[in-house]
């Protein structure tokens, strides 16, 4: 019989070192976002004040969470049937659509911002001068990859050939099926998805920035360009909201227990 | 009459025939076991019944109706499947409550039949566990009773029993049986255990390359196997290569040595014939001098132990046999020593021997395609 033995001392230097790379800069920003404007010395909230208090913050804010939200439902909306199909009648199809689920890593933001705007030029203004249409557009295509193969990894960790042969024997149809017993299943990939969807949404710059919408990452650049404090009291701030909204999802997908899951969509 | 009928079926996957024209006829209530090596068309045929896929040719009926193109939401059969497939996220009570509630049966009916059926597989205690806090065995029962549920037409069972540990796999084989004949249900049952398959059904059938080689009752099957493929599947056979020497009398020759087999009179001289033996009606007895007529004679290459009896491989001019004798009397039959084998005149099958070699028993590719 073996004894289960505790972490080493070298196991908790590696954890310190690993934690100091990501609190460090944390830490530094959070003190310099206390500095005084007129005597740049600590400490005081005026930064926060002035980040609470400003109307621009709020405003592209709400806009980065709407576009963030309507981008996850598109994508799942999209995805969930597609990559389901595939593992169910089209397998062959799946490495052709995981390549195609690469070029977003490939193509950088600004080629892709540029292609976009002339495929899309001669569409309707609701949809080409509004970000609710363009922007989650291309949105869906930039989070594409998160979205693919956070899903393909759930859907890869159940028998979905059976799980849906069962459901139809007992006299489900499809929509049940999919709805029932399906996505229940992979609803820890689904999550997953989101929570990269999210992150991707609300840290954009260069697609906003060059199709001419002011969302929640080009009010960051722009106090961080002419504000130094606020601008490290709202980099603080959009890294906690970011969080909250991570968890807020998590806390909603995890509300019915049963079958367990790992975040990631492995199980 | 036949409840369920499958007429002239044909499957294929590209160029596999993975079904060849088979037809089954099955009364109402009764258990038919489709018993077969990997790649026969087993699996294929039950699928077809249940409506995952459909044939190339042929029909399927049941009670009266063709449903070869009923989707299979709506064709009312119950399936156990090789995998576990119960819901992952649903307790054992939600699995057999899934059916009915697809069914729209009001809440005081559904709960009071997933009772029963999770008292009938003896599951009454875990009806709130999850499939993961179940095991092998308790996941097939929970199948099982999710496909009663439903009251279906025809219960399909596809290999429920292979992932199971061999003594949880004897005890469940016995409960499906028990259920089975208590609810006078219609069953489909796939295996390749051929043991799995003579001990619970009414009939058996025993497919090869798509084709059923032959169908009857498994005493039939086992006593009377009508091709040598059905002869080497089922049970051990010695397969005797000879030639008719006197149809008159049922004389044969084989390996140098005249054989009385009854079932050969009739047979024209010069016939080349199969001579099937079981193992356990040859008789064997240490060689005194050249052990005459009709007894074969060979030296004993190995033993094998199998409980009460132990199996003796002989091998001889021409000859190789195998018998199995009681374990006592093997021990006086040590390897190496010459014997004779005597065979029973009365109880050999003989069979036409075509040119055709005669099938091995192995595992085949599967069809394309599930």
């Amino acid at each position: 019989m073996r004894l289960r033995r505790g972490p080493t001392l070298s196991a908790y230097i590696w954890l310190s070192l690993g934690a100091l790379y990501f609190i460090v800069p944390l830490f530094a920003t959070l003190l310099f976002s206390l500095n005084k404007n007129s005597t740049g010395k600590c400490c005081t909230i005026a930064s926060y004040t002035w980040v609470i208090h400003n109307g621009d913050f709020w405003h592209t804010l709400k806009i980065s969470l709407l576009l963030a939200v309507e981008t996850i439902v598109v994508s799942l909306l999209l995805f969930v049937p597609t990559i389901y199909w595939v593992h169910l009648k089209l397998p062959r199809l799946r490495p052709v659509i995981a390549f195609f689920a690469l070029i977003p890593f490939v193509v950088p933001p600004i080629i892709m911002v540029v292609g976009l705007l002339k495929v899309y030029k001669g569409s309707p203004d609701w949809f080409y001068a509004k970000p609710w249409g363009f922007l989650v557009a291309a949105y869906v295509i930039l989070a594409f990859p998160y979205t693919f193969f956070s899903l393909d990894a759930g859907f890869r960790s159940i028998d979905v050939h059976t799980l849906t042969e069962a459901s139809q024997s007992l006299g489900a149809n499809w929509v049940t099926t999919l709805f029932k017993v399906i996505l229940p299943n992979i609803r820890a990939a689904a999550l997953s998805a989101a929570f990269l969807t999210l992150a991707v949404v609300l840290g954009e710059f260069t697609i906003a920035n060059l199709s001419a919408f002011h969302t929640f990452p080009l009010f960051l650049q722009y106090v961080n360009e002419t504000q130094a404090y606020p601008a490290a009291a709202l980099t603080l701030m959009s890294f906690g909201l970011t969080w909250g909204a991570m968890l807020s999802l998590l806390l909603v997908g995890r509300k019915r227990g049963g079958s367990g899951g790992v975040f990631g969509g492995a199980r | 009459m036949a409840y369920l009928e499958l007429q002239n079926l044909h499957r294929d996957f590209g160029t596999v025939k993975a079904l060849n024209g088979i037809d089954i006829s099955l009364g109402e209530g009764e258990f038919l076991s489709l018993l077969g090596p990997s790649g026969c068309g087993k699996t294929t045929a039950l699928r077809l019944v249940a409506g995952f896929d459909r044939p190339n040719r042929g029909s399927i009926v049941v009670d009266g109706k063709d449903v070869t193109n009923v989707a299979p939401s709506k064709r009312d059969m119950g399936m156990v499947f090789q995998a576990y497939s119960l819901f992952p996220n649903m307790t054992a009570r939600q699995n057999v409550e899934f059916g009915l509630r697809i069914r729209g049966r009001d809440k005081a009916d559904r709960g009071k039949r997933v009772g029963d059926l999770l008292e009938l597989v003896g599951l009454g205690h875990a009806a709130d566990r999850y499939p993961h806090q179940l095991s092998g065995g308790m996941q097939q029962r929970v199948a099982l009773a999710r496909a009663l549920a439903i009251e279906p037409r025809v219960l399909l069972l596809d290999e429920p029993l292979s992932a199971l540990d061999a003594k949880v796999r004897v005890q469940l084989r016995e409960e499906i049986r028990r259920i089975q004949l208590e609810l006078g249900i219609t069953t489909l049952y796939v295996t390749h255990d051929q043991e799995e398959a003579l001990s619970v059904s009414d009939h058996v059938a025993v497919m090869y390359r798509g084709r059923i080689e032959q169908m009857g009752a498994p005493a039939e099957m086992y006593s009377a196997p009508a091709t040598p493929f059905v002869a080497e599947f089922i049970g051990t056979m010695n397969r005797l290569e000879a030639i008719v020497v006197d149809g008159g009398s049922g004389a044969v020759e084989h390996g140098g040595v005249t054989l009385m087999v009854e079932a050969a009179r009739g047979r024209a001289k010069g016939d080349r014939v199969l001579v099937l033996v079981r193992p356990e009606t040859v008789d064997v007895a240490p060689a005194n001098g050249d052990g005459g007529a009709d007894t074969l004679s060979g030296d004993v290459i190995t033993q094998t132990f199998l409980g009460p009896v132990t199996r003796l491989k002989i091998v001889g001019p021409g000859t190789d046999l195998i018998a199995d004798v009681s374990t006592v009397k093997a021990a006086s039959l040590p390897v190496g020593m010459r014997v004779t084998a005597s065979l029973p005149a009365g109880d050999a099958r003989v069979l036409e021997l075509s040119d055709e070699p005669l099938p091995e028993i192995a595992e085949e590719p599967a069809p394309a395609g599930r």
